[in-house]
C-alpha cells in the first residue's frame, strides 16, 4: 500500500516537468508583451526594461525555465507582474476558497446523485426514471454561468434568502484561519455567525457548480446498480430472504459505488478547472478568479503557477480514489 | 446498418427475435432522439438564417436605439431590449452563428488533431506511442478552460483565435479514443489478412483501419458539440474572444449581469439559448451513441 | 397424518419470450418430506432449475406465469402468498443454494456480515433461530447472531472458523466458498433446502465433501432437500429420491435404488446408457439423438415421443400420466408394462 503511494508519488515529478515546460511555452513562445502591460500605458521604455530586468525577462527562455524550475524546488512560484506578490503567496491564499466550494459541489453532487441513481435504477424503464434521465441531460447541458446568473436572481435578488457573491460580509470578522476553510475555521474558532454567513455564501456558487456533477455521477451510478443487480450474489441474497430494502440499501450500493467512485475522481479534477466561471459569477475569491484576472493582463507566472497546482491536484484526487476503491473493494487491496 | 444484417444472418434462430429488440430499443430512445434532432436542426438554420431572419438587423450590425433602452417584453421586442436599446432576440438568432461555427470548429480541428495523434500512437506503438500517450495525459491534466483561456489571450481576441485556443485544449480526448480503437483493430483479421496480403503501413492504416473507427468519433463529435458551444461561450463571458459588436451569447449574457435584477430580460434570451443549442447536441448526441455506438452505453 | 413438507401438485408454467408462450412447466407433481433427498435430474433447459426458482417465488413474473397448480409448503401454498410474505419464508424456512460459489458471494462484505444479515432476517420472522431472549437489544442480537455465524462455519468444516468471519469471499477457495454459502442456507434453521446444482461448478475431488455435508446436514437439521442437478452421478451419490424430467415433465420418480437400479421409462434408460460402464459398447449412446423440443410448439402427446426408440403411434394421442409400477415408484409411460418386461426380462 505504502509503496503503491510512493511510487505514484514519483510519478508526479515527470508530471511537474511536463506541465511548466507546456505553460511556458504558451507564456513565452506567443506573441503579446506581458512586460509593457504591467508597466503601465504611461511607462517609458527605460521603464519597461528595467521591470523585465527586475523580473528576469530579459534573459533567454532557456535561463528563464532553468531558473523557474529551481524556483519551484524551493516553493517559489517566481511573482505576479500584477499583484507583485510572490505567485506562492496568492495562491496559497485563493486555494483555500476554491477548494471549499469544490468541496462543497461535490458533497452536494455525491449525497444527491448517488441515492437518485440507486433509486432511478430500481424504477428503471417507469416514468421518473425517464424524468429523471432527461433531467440529466438537462442538467449536463445548462451553463454554470447562467445557471448562477439565475441562481443569483431568484435567491439573492428577488427572494432575497441568501447573499449575492464573497465568501463573507465585510461587516463579519473572518475566524483565525486553520485550515483556510471559511465553514471549518469558524466551527473551530466556534464564531456561529460567521459559520452561518460562510455557509450561505457558499450556498449557491456550491449548487450552480454541482448540477452537472450531479447528473453525471447519476447517471453512472444508475448504470452501474442496473449491472450489480443482475449479479448472482444479489439472487442469493433474496433467495436467503433479506429485505429487499437492505439488499439495495446495503449490497447492492456499495458494489454499485465502487464502480462509480473513478468517475467522481475525474469530476473532482475537472471542477478544479471549472470554478472559473461560477467564481466569476459569484466573486468567489478563489483560484479561478486569480488566473482570470492574470490571464486577462497576460500576467503568465500566476497562469503557469495556478494550471500547475491544479493539474497536481487533479493527480492527488485520482491516487486519493485509487486508494480509496482498494478499500471499498477488497480484491483490489489484496492482489 | 449492413454489418448488423450480415449478423442476424449469421445466427438463424435468432433474426426476428434480435429484429424486434432492437426496434424496440429503437423506438424507446427515439422520441427523445428525434427532439434532439429537430433541436440541431432548429440550432444549424438561425446559424445560416439567424442574421438575415433577425427583425431588427441594423441592431445586429451595432446599431443603437438609445431612445428604447430597457424596454421590457412585448410584442415588439420578444425578449425585451438591451442598455443600448438593441432587441435582444435579434442580437442572440445572430449570435447563433458565432457559437456554432466557433464550436464546430473546435471540435473539427480538436478530433482532427486527436484522431492523428491517437492513431500514429497507436499504429507505431514504442517509443512514438509513449512520447505521444504522454503529452496526451499532460495535455488533460492542464484544467481545459485556463489552458483555453491563456493560448486565446496570448494570442489575441478574435473569432480564429478563439477557436484554435479552444481546439489546442480538446484533442486529448480523441487522441485517446482512437488509440484504443486503432489498437484493438489492428488485431482484427481482415488487418492481418491486408498485412499479409503486403498493403503498406499507411494503406492499412488510411483504407481499413480508420474507417472501422469513425462511428465513435462521430458519437463523441456530436456529444463534444454542446460542451464546445458552452466553452466558446464561456470565453465569451469572461472577456476574452470574439469582440463587440459581433452578438455573442456569453459576452450578451456578461453584459447583462451589470443590469440585473432591474433588466433581467437581458440575460434570459442569450442563456435559453445557449442551454437549448447544449441540450439539443446532448440528446442528439446520447441517441447516435445508442445507435452507432451500443457497447459504449454501460 | 400431517401433510408433507414440500408438495407440488399439478404445476403448470408458461414463459412469455419475444417468440411467443413456452409451456415449460407441464404438470409437476413432486412430493418431499423430512429426511428425504431429492434429485431432480434432467438435461439443461428441462425445466429442472425453473421448479427449484418456482418454489422460493424467485422466478420473475412476467415473464413466467403460473397457469395451474399449487405449490403447498406443508399445507400452505405458496403460489398463493404476496412477495412480502414469500420475504418471511426465504432463508428461514426455504434455503438455497446456487451453482457458482465464486459469483454468488458479495465480494465487497466480510463473509461474517453476510452471515449476520441472513440469521438476522430469518431471526426476524423465528426469534428461536438465534441463542438469545425475543425482546434483546440490536446489539444483544447481532453478538448473538455473529456466534451463531462462527458455529455454522465450523459446522460445514471450515478450520478456524471464528477468525475467518472477517474474510472476503476471494480468500476462500471455490469448495470453501460453497461451504459458506451452504452454512449461509442453513444459518436460518430451513426446513427445506434447495440445492441447484451445488457441486457443477467445483472439482471433482471437492464435490463428494460438498455432497457429504449436504447429506449430513439432512439429519442435522431434520429437513427435506431437493437437489438439482444433471448428474446421475451425484444422485446415485446423494439422493434418497429421484424424479427424472423431460421437457417439463416429471417422466419417472421414485427411491433412487429403484429408478437408477431397474429404470422404467425410455429416456430414463437413455439417460443411464449415456454413463459409459462396463459393458457399455460403442453406440449404445444412440437412444439420446435429437434435442430438447421446442416447447412453444411442444410435440403432440408424450414429449418424448420424437426422440423414443420405442414410440408408437399412440403416443402421441395424449400426455401419458405417471403410473406406479413399485414402492412409490411411478412412470409416465404408456408401455409401462411392456418396458417392465423389458427390465426384468
Amino acid at each position: 500500500m505504502l509503496r503503491f503511494i510512493l511510487r505514484r508519488l514519483l510519478l508526479l515529478i515527470p508530471v511537474i516537468i511536463g506541465l511548466t515546460i507546456i505553460m511556458f511555452a504558451i507564456a513565452r513562445l506567443l506573441p503579446g508583451d506581458p512586460v509593457a502591460l504591467a508597466a503601465g500605458p504611461n511607462a517609458t521604455q527605460a521603464e519597461i526594461a528595467a521591470l523585465a530586468v527586475e523580473y528576469g525577462l530579459d534573459k533567454p527562455v532557456w535561463t528563464q525555465y532553468a531558473n523557474y524550475v529551481s524556483g519551484l524546488a524551493h516553493g517559489d512560484f517566481g511573482t505576479s507582474l500584477l499583484t507583485r506578490r510572490p505567485v506562492a503567496t496568492d495562491i496559497a491564499a485563493y486555494l483555500p476558497a476554491t477548494l471549499e466550494l469544490v468541496f462543497a459541489a461535490m458533497i452536494i453532487a455525491v449525497a444527491v446523485g448517488i441515492p437518485l441513481g440507486l433509486v432511478t435504477a430500481v424504477w428503471r424503464n417507469r416514468w421518473p426514471d425517464y424524468l429523471a434521465q432527461v433531467g440529466a441531460i438537462g442538467a449536463i447541458s445548462m451553463p454554470r454561468f447562467f445557471l448562477g446568473l439565475l441562481l443569483q436572481l431568484c435567491f439573492a435578488m428577488w427572494l432575497m434568502w441568501l447573499p449575492l457573491g464573497g465568501r463573507l460580509p465585510i461587516v463579519v470578522i473572518p475566524p483565525p484561519s486553520v485550515t483556510g476553510f471559511l465553514t471549518i475555521d469558524s466551527l473551530i474558532a466556534g464564531n456561529w455567525t460567521a459559520f452561518t454567513m460562510s455557509l450561505r455564501h457558499l450556498a449557491l456558487p456550491a449548487i450552480a457548480m454541482s448540477l452537472s456533477p450531479l447528473a453525471t455521477i447519476m447517471r453512472m451510478m444508475r448504470s452501474s446498480t442496473i449491472e450489480v443487480m443482475q449479479q448472482d450474489y444479489v439472487m442469493t441474497a433474496r433467495a436467503l430472504g433479506l429485505p429487499s430494502r437492505k439488499i439495495i440499501t446495503k449490497y447492492v450500493a456499495r458494489n454499485a459505488v465502487s464502480a462509480t467512485l473513478t468517475v467522481i475522481g475525474l469530476y473532482f479534477g475537472w471542477l478544479l478547472g471549472g470554478t472559473v466561471l461560477v467564481e466569476t459569477v459569484f466573486d468567489w475569491p478563489g483560484l479561478g478568479l486569480y488566473a482570470t484576472k492574470a490571464i486577462v493582463s497576460q500576467d503568465m507566472m500566476p497562469v503557469i503557477g495556478v494550471a500547475l497546482v491544479i493539474g497536481l491536484l487533479f493527480v492527488f484526487a485520482n491516487l486519493i480514489i485509487d486508494v480509496l476503491y482498494g478499500v471499498i473493494n477488497p480484491k483490489v487491496r489484496y492482489s | 446498418m449492413t454489418t448488423m444484417e450480415q449478423n442476424t444472418a449469421d445466427h438463424p434462430g435468432t433474426p426476428r427475435r434480435d429484429r424486434l429488440r432492437r426496434a424496440f430499443f429503437r423506438f424507446s430512445q427515439s422520441k427523445l432522439s428525434m427532439l434532439g434532432a429537430v433541436m440541431v436542426a432548429a440550432v444549424i438554420f438561425f446559424t445560416i438564417f439567424g442574421t438575415v431572419l433577425a427583425p431588427y438587423p441594423a441592431h445586429v450590425a451595432g446599431g443603437v436605439d438609445t431612445a428604447s433602452r430597457f424596454l421590457a417584453p412585448s410584442a415588439a421586442h420578444p425578449f425585451g431590449t438591451n442598455e443600448l436599446g438593441q432587441d435582444v432576440l435579434s442580437l442572440v438568432m445572430a449570435g447563433t452563428s458565432v457559437s456554432v461555427l466557433a464550436g464546430l470548429g473546435v471540435v473539427l480541428i480538436g478530433s482532427a488533431i486527436g484522431t492523428l495523434v491517437g492513431a500514429i500512437a497507436g499504429f507505431a506503438r514504442g517509443w512514438v506511442d509513449e512520447v505521444l500517450m504522454r503529452l496526451t495525459d499532460l495535455t488533460l491534466t492542464i484544467p481545459g478552460l485556463i489552458l483555453a483561456m491563456a493560448i486565446a489571450a496570448a494570442l489575441g481576441a478574435g473569432f480564429g483565435n478563439m477557436v484554435i485556443a479552444i481546439a489546442l485544449s480538446w484533442w486529448p480526448g480523441y487522441a485517446r479514443l482512437v488509440r484504443g480503437e486503432v489498437l484493438a483493430a489492428r488485431e482484427e483479421v481482415y488487418v492481418t489478412a491486408a498485412r499479409a496480403l503486403g498493403a503498406t503501413p499507411k494503406r492499412i492504416l488510411f483504407r481499413h483501419i480508420l474507417p472501422n473507427v469513425v462511428s465513435p468519433i462521430i458519437v463523441k463529435m456530436s456529444l463534444d458539440m454542446g460542451f464546445a458551444i458552452l466553452t466558446v461561450a464561456g470565453l465569451g463571458f469572461i472577456g476574452i474572444g470574439v469582440r463587440p459588436p459581433t452578438p455573442e451569447w456569453g459576452t450578451l449574457l456578461s453584459v447583462s449581469r451589470s443590469y440585473m435584477p432591474d433588466y433581467w430580460w437581458t440575460a434570459m434570451a442569450p442563456g435559453m439559448a445557449m442551454f437549448l443549442a447544449v441540450f439539443g447536441f446532448n440528446l442528439l448526441g446520447d441517441g447516435l451513441r445508442d445507435v452507432l455506438d451500443p457497447k459504449a452505453r454501460r | 397424518m400431517t401433510a408433507p413438507l414440500l408438495s407440488i401438485q399439478n404445476l403448470h408454467l408458461k414463459m412469455s419470450s419475444f417468440d411467443g408462450r413456452a409451456h415449460v412447466l407441464n404438470g409437476i407433481n413432486l412430493t418431499v418430506n423430512r429426511g428425504e433427498i431429492w434429485g431432480l435430474v434432467g438435461e439443461s433447459g428441462c425445466g429442472k432449475s425453473l421448479t427449484g426458482l418456482s418454489i422460493s417465488r424467485l422466478q420473475p413474473t412476467p415473464p413466467a406465469h403460473y397457469v395451474a397448480g399449487e405449490i403447498l409448503l406443508e399445507g400452505q401454498d405458496l403460489l398463493k402468498l404476496s412477495q412480502a410474505q414469500m420475504q418471511r419464508l426465504r432463508g428461514k424456512r426455504i434455503g438455497m443454494i446456487f451453482q457458482d460459489p465464486t459469483t454468488n458471494l458479495n465480494p465487497a462484505f466480510r463473509i461474517g456480515e453476510q452471515l449476520v444479515d441472513v440469521a438476522l432476517a430469518a431471526a426476524e420472522h423465528d426469534a428461536g433461530v438465534l441463542d438469545c431472549p425475543p425482546n434483546a437489544g440490536r446489539r444483544a442480537r447481532r453478538i448473538a447472531a455473529r456466534k451463531l455465524a462462527g458455529d455454522m462455519l465450523a459446522r460445514v468444516g471450515i478450520p478456524n472458523a471464528q477468525a475467518r468471519l472477517d474474510s472476503y469471499p476471494h480468500q476462500f477457495s471455490g469448495g470453501m466458498r460453497q461451504r459458506v454459502l451452504i452454512a449461509m442456507a442453513l444459518i436460518g434453521r430451513p426446513d427445506l433446502l434447495i440445492a441447484d446444482e451445488p457441486t457443477t461448478a467445483l472439482d471433482v475431488s471437492v464435490q463428494a465433501q460438498i455432497l457429504e455435508l449436504i447429506k449430513n446436514s439432512v439429519n442435522d437439521f431434520d429437513m427435506g432437500v431437493v437437489l438439482i442437478t444433471h448428474n446421475l452421478g451425484v444422485v446415485a451419490q446423494t439422493c434418497s429420491h429421484v424424479a427424472v424430467m423431460y421437457a417439463g415433465n416429471i417422466v419417472e420418480s421414485g427411491p433412487v435404488a429403484a429408478v437408477i437400479g431397474s429404470p422404467v421409462h425410455p429416456y430414463t434408460r437413455a439417460l443411464m446408457s449415456a454413463i459409459p460402464t462396463r459393458e457399455t459398447k460403442r453406440g449404445m449412446l444412440r437412444g439420446l439423438a435429437g434435442s430438447v423440443p421446442n416447447l412453444i410448439v411442444p410435440p403432440p402427446g408424450c414429449r418424448f415421443a420424437p426422440r423414443c426408440q420405442f414410440a408408437l403411434p399412440a403416443c402421441t394421442a395424449a400426455m401419458p400420466a405417471a403410473v406406479p409400477v413399485g414402492n412409490d415408484h411411478a412412470v409416465a409411460c404408456i408401455r409401462v408394462a411392456e418396458m417392465e418386461a423389458l427390465v426384468h426380462g
